[in-house]
């Protein structure tokens, strides 16, 4: 177990522990050892080289893999093996490195399927049209319009969400990994694609969303003005070991960090800048 | 308030069709109508399964042998019986059979809805391809079943099941399958199938229980497929396996997909269009199946999404195509 | 207990026949995930191909081996044909289209074939000519095999070590075994995918030729819709050993061919059909992967 370096910025108890979490696909360790906490509240960025095994820790903590070893705990409590729809019920949503959007299904659609889970009208209901049906589908269409509106969406709620623009669905996948009213969203290259002007609206909306429904977040991405702007703490991964963690301005000037982005030599060359 | 209305309203037109249609429609197209219901039927509950929730079903017809068994063998050892009695009791003979009958139906759906979930459960675990081999296999092994049981009339088939499925019958079924899917279409449930056709992995992420909701859609499909396949035997008063193999589960694959997977309207047009085709087709009746071959081939070369798509059939959208071009501000 | 071994040749005989129209679905499977329903009516236009050459070339009047071969030949090539007409016409098409609409496909040419056959060839029973008579030879302690059931046994044989040879040990079997894992990274290494997916087509069809053609030579009645049971049951097969695998194709014929023979004596002939999806069913629930198959999952 790693200690926390000094002035980590860990506003409360860990919300999600990851605990010496290992997993193996068939000879390759993607993942070893992986100690990590998120404290409640707080805004953590995953970084690293491609193929470091970020996306499998994602994977691992929504429970699409099993750990081969170690545990990974949610408010205490275990949750690694569950399935990924108990996970999502627990309080943990995402969203994709690829998009992986409804196509075919308009955005307001998406975004309420996302409610799915706190929906309390059976299947009874919904084919027979009771009154709670009713409501429960009128709180969960609400929900999902004051959502669009929060994200800027409300223009193309009844698109398809195949005919958004790019920049329009990766925002519409964090419409609906809120509606999920998660307490962990975990945020899978977020910034990816984005042009520099649509890159600071994502910063802002990070933020705001953050505030606005009390999230824990955590970060993949590769886009370093994200990183260093808006995370709090950042944890670094090469070939699944975590290298490094810390503040931003400890991890931009950790060499360990330098030489695994960047390589040997530069390291050598670049001293004590970045 | 509006639902009731609505119900009272579908009942109230179903009724008044049952009583003039007999007298207005020769018998020859009383009975294509009566088969399009019923293959309207078919289609919409297999359009739950492949459409809605994008699972691989191609064994159908083995649902709508265990409703059309099921409900016949009740009504020839027990129905016919309550009906005898009832009329001694003084109960009027449409109302006796009616109860009857959909007991008896409920009864095949049932057993149907059984077959349902014990079909979709290996959905579980294999992936598409597979899941039509199994399903494909449960249709065919559903029949052979059949073919050897003589309790059930083996090979010769099982004449005498009493004829109490007439138009008002085949119209409530109808409407039953259509108000189902539209309500299920339009509610939580519905949008779950609907994810997990589109991308089973974010649907589960989301918090769909991706497994039980397939299952879900084998039941409610398989139970309405049987409930079709009852109405079929209390049409015809015979049931024979033949009518029940693998071709007849093809031909409402067909329907499905030239309709457009996903899409109830779409499933309802193909049905009609498809049941009136081999009628059409009669006069070149050994070119039918080389026909129907071709269009299928054709179709998924060059419109695999079929006539609708996904999309649904809108009054709404089809008025608006009339209308003439509004001044936008 | 010569019963026992006396059903043991004929299910291993029949099972050769299955693995030969296995290995058409395996391969085709292999490199491009579809489950090509057509390849048992392939099986069916073998064994009239071979009936209209017999006719044609005089052989049915004066049987010879030099005949037989070449009626043999004639078909696995005209099938061949087939095979490359129905991939390009019907499968190219729908290759990058969901999973779903290449199977309808394939239902729609398989259907095509079968009712073409029944306009074409009529829908009556043919008698395939005795181009090889029959003779039974005893192999001791009561168990006798026929000289059909060696000839399919040594052809099937040879044509599967030819086709492991192919495989193997050639480019084209190289280039095989590349496009089955991956398209692209095939065609970036220079392979032709188009032309690997074609080649695999023809190769699969005269296989399930000389399939029909050795079983006729056995069940001499042949009528258009005699591939459709063969065809599911080696379907069954080819899942069996694990689709998308070669020896797997082979190891489930054998079990499948086994199978029914076994069931057929002990059991009930009426149930004879019925056992193939029994296996299906039983091989799907408790290992979906086959005998031989590896299960690849996918990446999230």
């Amino acid at each position: 177990m790693s200690a926390a370096p000094a002035g980590s910025g860990r506003d409360g108890p860990a919300l999600l522990q990851l605990e010496r979490v290992t997993i193996y696909f068939g000879g390759l360790k993607a993942v070893a050892e992986l100690d990590l906490e998120v404290g409640e509240g707080e805004l953590v960025g995953l970084i690293g080289p491609n193929g470091a095994g970020k996306t499998t820790v994602f994977n691992l903590i929504t429970g699409v893999y099993a750990p081969t070893a170690g545990r990974i705990l949610f408010a205490g409590r275990p949750i690694q093996g569950m399935k990924p729809h108990r996970i999502a019920h627990v309080g943990i949503t995402r969203t994709f490195q690829n998009s992986r959007l409804f196509g075919a299904l308009c955005c307001r659609d998406n975004v309420c399927i996302a409610s799915h889970q706190h929906a309390r009208a059976g299947l009874v209901d919904a084919v027979l049209r009771t009154g709670r049906f009713a409501r429960d589908e009128a709180a969960i269409q609400r929900r999902a319009g004051e959502l669009l509106e929060v994200l800027g969406l409300s223009a193309w709620a009844e698109a398809r969400a195949s005919e958004l623009p790019y920049g329009q669905q990766r925002r519409l996948e964090i419409a609906r990994a809120l509606a999920g009213e998660p307490r962990l969203l975990l945020l899978d290259e977020p910034a990816a694609g984005l042009n520099p002007l649509e890159t600071e609206q994502l910063m802002r909306l990070i933020e705001e969303i953050r505030e606005r429904f009390k999230l824990t977040l955590l970060l993949i991405e590769h886009d370093m003005r994200v990183v260093m702007g808006i995370c709090r703490r950042i944890a670094v991964l090469d070939y699944g070991v975590k290298i490094a963690e810390g503040t931003p301005a400890e991890i931009r000037t950790d060499p360990k960090v330098i030489e695994a982005y960047l390589g040997e030599e530069v390291r050598a060359d670049l001293g004590a800048g970045g | 308030m509006r639902r009731a209305a609505w119900t009272a309203g579908t009942v109230a037109l179903l009724l008044a069709l049952d009583l003039v249609l007999p007298g207005t429609l020769n018998p020859y197209h009383m009975q294509i109508l009566m088969l399009c219901g019923i293959n309207v039927m078919l289609a919409v509950s297999l359009n739950l399964i492949n459409g809605f929730t994008g699972q691989f079903s191609i064994g159908h017809a083995g649902f709508m042998a265990i409703g059309g068994y099921g409900s016949a063998m009740f009504s020839l050892h027990v129905g016919r019986g309550w009906v005898a009695a009832l009329a001694a009791g003084g109960v009027p003979a449409p109302i006796a059979q009616g109860a009857a009958l959909l007991t008896a139906l409920a009864l095949g759906g049932l057993l149907a809805a059984g077959a349902g979930y014990l079909v979709g459960l290996p959905s579980l675990r294999l992936r598409g391809d597979y899941l039509a081999i199994v399903t494909l296999g449960f249709g065919e092994i559903i029949r052979v079943v059949i073919q050897n049981v003589d309790a059930v009339g083996g090979a010769r088939g099982l004449p005498g099941i009493p004829g109490w499925a007439d138009f008002f019958w085949v119209g409530l079924g109808v409407a039953g399958v259509l108000a189902v899917s539209r309500n299920l279409a339009h509610s939580t449930h519905g949008r779950a199938l609907f994810a997990i056709r589109e991308d089973e992995v974010a649907a589960e992420a989301l918090g769909v229980n991706i497994t039980a909701y397939k299952v879900l859609a084998f039941v409610i499909g398989a139970f309405f497929a049987g409930v079709a396949g009852g109405l079929f035997a209390h049409y015809l008063s015979y049931l024979n396996p033949n009518s029940f193999t693998f071709i007849k589960s093809i031909e409402v694959i067909a329907m499905v997909v030239l309709g457009g997977l996903g899409s109830v309207s779409g499933s309802v047009l193909a049905a009609v269009i498809l049941t009136l085709l081999p009628e059409v087709l009669r006069p070149v009746k050994e070119y039918r199946m080389v026909i129907y071959s071709l269009m299928i081939i054709v179709l998924m070369i060059t419109r695999p999404q079929g006539l609708l798509g996904t999309r649904e059939l809108s009054l709404r959208r089809l008025l608006g195509r009339f209308r003439p071009a509004r001044e936008t501000a | 207990m010569s019963e026992f071994f006396q059903q043991l040749v004929n299910g291993v005989t029949w099972g050769s026949v299955y693995a030969l129209i296995a290995l058409g679905y395996t391969m085709v499977y292999g490199i491009l995930r579809l489950i090509n329903f057509a390849h048992g009516d392939v099986y069916m236009l073998g064994a009239f191909f071979a009936f209209f050459a017999a006719r044609w070339l005089g052989v049915a009047r004066s049987p010879t081996p030099a005949g037989a071969l070449l009626v043999l030949l004639i078909s696995m090539a005209g099938c061949g044909v087939v095979g490359y007409v129905i991939e390009r016409f019907a499968y190219k098409p729908v290759r990058k289209s969901p999973r779903l609409s290449a199977l309808i496909t394939a239902i729609g040419v398989s259907l095509l074939l079968e009712n073409g056959g029944i306009l074409v060839f009529g829908p009556d029973p043919k008698f395939f000519p005795q181009v090889i008579p029959a003779s039974n030879i005893p192999l001791g302690g009561g168990v006798t095999i026929s000289n059909q059931q060696v000839i399919i046994l040594l052809v099937s044989v040879a044509l599967m070590l030819g086709l492991t040879f192919v495989v193997l040990h050639t480019r084209v079997g190289k280039a095989m075994r590349a496009v089955s894992h991956s398209h692209t990274a095939a065609a970036l290494m220079g392979i032709s995918v188009d032309r690997i997916i074609t080649f695999t087509f023809v190769l699969g069809s005269t296989l399930a030729a000389a399939a029909g053609v050795l079983v006729a030579l056995q069940n001499p009645k042949i009528e258009p819709l005699m591939g459709i049971m063969p065809g599911l049951k080696a379907f069954v097969a080819a899942v069996l050993g694990g689709i998308g695998n070669i020896p797997g194709a082979v190891v489930g014929g054998l079990v499948m061919g086994l199978a029914e023979v076994m069931v057929v004596a002990y059991l009930s002939p009426t149930y004879r059909d019925a056992i193939a999806f029994v296996l299906l069913i039983v091989i799907l629930l408790v290992r979906p992967a086959g005998i031989l198959g590896r299960y690849a999952a996918e990446k999230v």
